[in-house]
């Protein structure tokens, strides 16, 4: 009987899951710490997790950009943090313009829509153009080779928007529109929060649509499935994979806009962090699953503003702000290392790891 | 006839374009400024005008050799269409700028740009000369393709022996002066600033026809040193061995101390990418946290050795330090490696990125700052001492640097062709194979693990005491990837091709200083061209070639919407 369970238990399981347990230990005995010693208000609480909310939100749409390529193509765009970024930062300019003149101010609806084309538009180009140059040659090459291509990639965008427009921070112009508060007794939301939130949860729905109503999402979903197959039934697939482009791009333009008008500012180096953390979103829901990376980016949003606040302040650690990052990162190493098919689940996801 | 040659023009047309946007981008990017200030023949052509010229150049070569018909006319036609056309955009450009307020876009849309652009001739005389220039080294480009073979390989050799020299004439200067019996050749070769007119022309001459008369005669050399006896041949690589030992060990007197500094940081780098060679080369475990090893190795001995911390210096000796900084990094390899012994590709690679950031995080935040000195870093480490010397200067640290580098490359040749060699050769390949074959695929990733993150930790401990003091801003993500792109670039699992890769991604861009500006953006570059054209490297290993080549054989033969990679077991590299 013992015999049979050594067997079954090897080393490597026992020391995983002695890192997860303390890791999981620590995490409870922070947060019961700081709850019961009172220390947040019931509007800290909710302040914290509507920040979350709309985070995750934007970890959300650059999350699917990342799933969609990854569901198809079997890779991992790491450019898409690029993407994510050229769209604001290229807007900047008309936001910019636009707030020196007053005419933000006036007319902030239709100001806010054509710095969402504008930036929706630049990403997607950007996304549309990393596919036809640097991936669509390697698509039979062994995995290392794209992988490799697609962080040359996202260095070279990264650089290259920083010769472009300068390696300077840039202050996105705030729209008085979006300043005020919405509050109802303690609790209180800000506008550009609900514009986040309420942007964010329209895309999803809408790309949800799209795939699973329309005759291209059924070809997406074909394509991803079996990309043999589907030629043979006759789809265009280097189309369908342009048009994943496309969408992915537009999404993380658009994220990126949101995040340019909660944070207020765009620099060359603003995909970098955002992007693995969405694609720890992405893992997190099950990689290649759409609604997964919903899921994976709100919970890893929550997590993120709550997390520095919940477990490690009552673990009395200094600043714990100063660690949020590595929360996301601790969880993207624990997620893969213990559950590499994510939450939602995918059978594909685990076969890949 | 007529339809190929009217194609044939069209993708001259085309090809200019493509050539033209790279030149818009070029100059939007600042280096043509950046570069201007530096001749590289004095008062005849700039750095910047010189990499306008050699784009042009190259743009209107390629459209030329791309074409189907081979008569002299249409390939002059062809190229002087391609040379037009890639100047067209650039006078778009300097018209756009001339009616529309780029520069509040454009960092770099200034009227000085379109002052150099246009030699300072105004927009109107400016776009006549630069269509008439686009027209003539068009057609020069095309007049270079018609050349026969040898004469072309000469003149091509020719231009960039000159290119070279001028690009680099503080290095070749530096060098020279440190001799004075070599005074007057730099004075004949070099001007104020740059190539003078007739240095240019002689090296240009000379290096023109050397290497014609060379092609011609290298191959009755080769064949002399061939039917030499066995023991003359020895006696020859021998001789040539030694001959490159004693320039190693004499470099830092004929370099000087500057560039004693670049080949420093050259073998501070060659550490680190050997190190990850061994784990993304050998192994094929793709790590783009390797950078925290190096952050172990150098904080292990920054805490050991520095009174800076607040608490009784634990040694003075940087010796008695560096064997913990490296058993602390192979531990943390190992810990490391056994959370990610289950995944493969691109997980992994995210995986360990993750680990570095983590790493970095830690180490400067507030939260372990008694132990680790957070954002200020530590201060006044240890130098190492020899007997009675104290290693304190580049050129002394050179030599330090040059063991750890002999060192490790003895390691990994001897390693690379032992039986742990082979393993991790065979788990490259592929993981599920190399398990059926008896191998211990956790014993032997950890290996690589362990053995990757002793150089990394060896590295980092040289490198904190070199600098005397370590900040956690000196870790991040950047080092990964330079130590990423070298192995890359000058081959996965190739030793020489590491070192090739150093010397080309490290040593050169501090030669050039107006080029580190744009070195991650050329880093990127070449990453992906080098993947799109020659995955495996500047100097490739051979099994690596082979390994790549059936795979472009496959993947050649694959119907078009094939989906080769998820037919195939997952974990092949």
């Amino acid at each position: 009987m013992l015999r049979r369970l050594s067997e079954r238990i090897n080393a490597t399981d026992v020391v995983m899951f002695l890192i997860g347990g303390s890791i999981l230990a620590l995490v409870l005995v922070g947060s019961v710490a700081t709850l019961t010693s009172g220390k947040y208000s019931a509007a800290q609480w909710f302040d914290l997790i509507v920040f979350g909310v709309a985070l995750g939100g934007i970890y959300a749409l650059i999350a699917l950009g990342y799933t969609m390529v990854y569901g198809i193509l079997r890779m991992i765009n790491f450019a898409h943090s690029e993407v994510f970024m050229s769209g604001p930062f290229t807007a900047y300019f008309l936001a910019d313009a636009w707030g020196r003149s007053g005419f933000l101010d006036e007319n902030p609806v239709v100001c806010l829509l054509a710095i969402f084309v504008l930036a929706m538009a630049i990403s997607l180009i950007v996304a549309v153009l990393l596919e036809r140059i640097a991936y669509r040659p390697l698509r039979f090459a062994p995995r290392l080779v794209p992988l490799i291509t697609a962080i040359g990639a996202s260095f070279f965008l990264q650089y290259f928007f920083r010769g472009l427009y300068g390696p300077n921070i840039k202050p996105y112009p705030e729209i008085a529109a979006l300043k005020p508060y919405l509050r109802f007794g303690d609790f209180r939301i800000q506008y550009v929060q609900i514009l986040v939130i309420v942007a964010a949860a329209l895309m999803m729905a809408g790309l949800q649509l799209i795939v699973q109503r329309t005759r291209v999402g059924k070809a997406m979903r074909a394509v991803a499935e079996d990309k043999q197959t589907a030629a043979l039934m006759g789809i265009d697939v280097d189309s369908i994979i342009v048009l994943t482009f496309v969408i992915g791009g537009a999404l993380a333009g658009a994220a990126g806009v949101l995040y340019a008008l909660m944070f207020r500012q765009v620099s060359f180096i603003m995909g970098f962090i955002p992007g693995i953390k969405a694609f720890t979103a992405a893992v997190l829901g099950g990689i290649g699953n759409i609604p997964g990376a919903m899921v994976g980016g709100l919970f890893l949003g929550v997590i993120e503003s709550l997390g520095p606040s919940l477990f490690l302040d009552g673990l009395g650690i200094p600043a714990p702000q100063q660690l949020k990052d590595a929360i996301a990162f601790t969880l993207l190493v624990l997620v893969l290392i213990f559950r590499p098919s994510g939450i939602l689940g995918e059978k594909l996801a685990e076969k890949k790891a | 006839m007529k339809a190929t040659s009217n194609a044939d023009l069209w993708l001259a047309v085309k090809i200019g374009l493509i050539g033209g946007i790279v030149v818009v981008a070029i100059a939007l990017e600042g280096m043509i400024q950046a570069f201007s200030p530096r001749d590289i023949v004095g008062g005849v052509i700039t750095m910047g005008q010189t990499l306008l010229l050699v784009t042009l150049l190259a743009t209107a070569y390629i459209a030329v050799s791309r074409g189907e018909s081979h008569q002299p006319m249409r390939a002059l036609v062809n190229g002087a269409a391609a040379g037009v056309v890639v100047n067209c955009l650039l006078v778009v450009l300097i018209w756009l700028g001339a009616f529309l307020p780029l520069g509040a876009m454009f960092l770099n849309a200034t009227p000085q740009l379109y002052d150099l652009l246009t030699l300072g001739l105004g927009p109107l005389t400016g776009t006549l000369f630069l269509l008439i220039a686009g027209l003539v080294v068009g057609a020069i480009a095309a007049l270079i393709y018609l050349l026969p073979p040898q004469v072309r390989r000469a003149v091509l050799i020719a231009l960039t022996t000159v290119l070279l020299m001028g690009v680099l004439q503080d290095l070749v200067t530096v060098t020279l002066s440190n001799f004075d019996a070599f005074t007057p050749i730099t004075k004949f070769l070099y001007a104020q600033n740059g190539l003078s007119i007739a240095g240019a022309l002689t090296i240009l001459i000379a290096v023109g026809v050397a290497s014609y008369l060379w092609s011609q005669k290298s191959a009755q050399v080769q064949a002399r040193i061939d039917r030499l006896p066995p023991t003359r041949q020895r006696a020859l690589r021998w001789t040539s061995i030694l001959i490159s030992i004693a320039i190693l060990l004499l470099l830092p007197k004929i370099l000087g101390l500057y560039l004693s500094e670049v080949l420093d940081n050259v073998g501070l780098y060659l550490l680190m990418g050997l190190g990850l060679n061994i784990v993304v080369g050998f192994a094929g475990l793709l790590d783009l946290g390797y950078v925290a090893f190096f952050a172990i190795g150098a904080y292990t001995v920054g805490v050991l050795t520095s009174p800076e911390l607040g608490r009784a210096i634990i040694t003075d000796s940087w010796w008695l330090a560096l064997p913990f900084a490296v058993i602390v990094a192979v531990l943390a390899g190992v810990l490391l490696g056994i959370p990610v012994l289950r995944m493969r590709g691109d997980y992994l690679a995210i995986v360990t990125l993750g680990f570095g950031e983590i790493i970095r995080i830690l180490v400067g935040s507030d939260f372990l700052r008694h132990w680790l000195g957070g954002s200020q870093g530590v201060l006044l480490i240890a130098k190492p001492e020899v007997g009675p010397i104290k290693i304190i200067n580049p050129p002394e640290f050179y030599y330090l640097f040059l063991g750890g580098c002999l060192l490790v490359i003895f390691i990994s040749m001897r390693v690379k062709n032992s039986r742990l060699g082979r393993a991790w050769m065979a788990m490259r390949e592929d993981e599920d194979v190399a398990q059926a074959m008896g191998i211990e695929l956790v014993a032997t990733k950890l290996m690589a693990f362990g053995l990757g993150a002793s150089f990394g930790g060896l590295s980092g401990a040289i490198f904190a005491s070199k600098l005397g003091s370590v900040y956690p801003h000196s870790f991040n993500f950047l080092v990964s990837v330079n130590v990423l792109s070298l192995i890359i670039i000058g081959g996965m699992g190739s030793i020489p091709g590491v070192i090739v890769g150093a010397l080309a991604l490290v040593g050169l861009p501090e030669l050039l200083r107006e080029f580190a500006e744009f070195r991650y953006l050329f880093y990127g570059a070449a990453l992906v061209v080098m993947m799109l054209t020659r995955p495996e490297g500047l100097v490739p290993e051979a099994r690596r070639r082979i390994e790549l080549e059936e795979f472009r054989e496959e993947g050649g033969e694959s119907p078009p919407g094939a989906d080769a990679p998820v037919l195939k077991p997952a974990g092949q590299p």
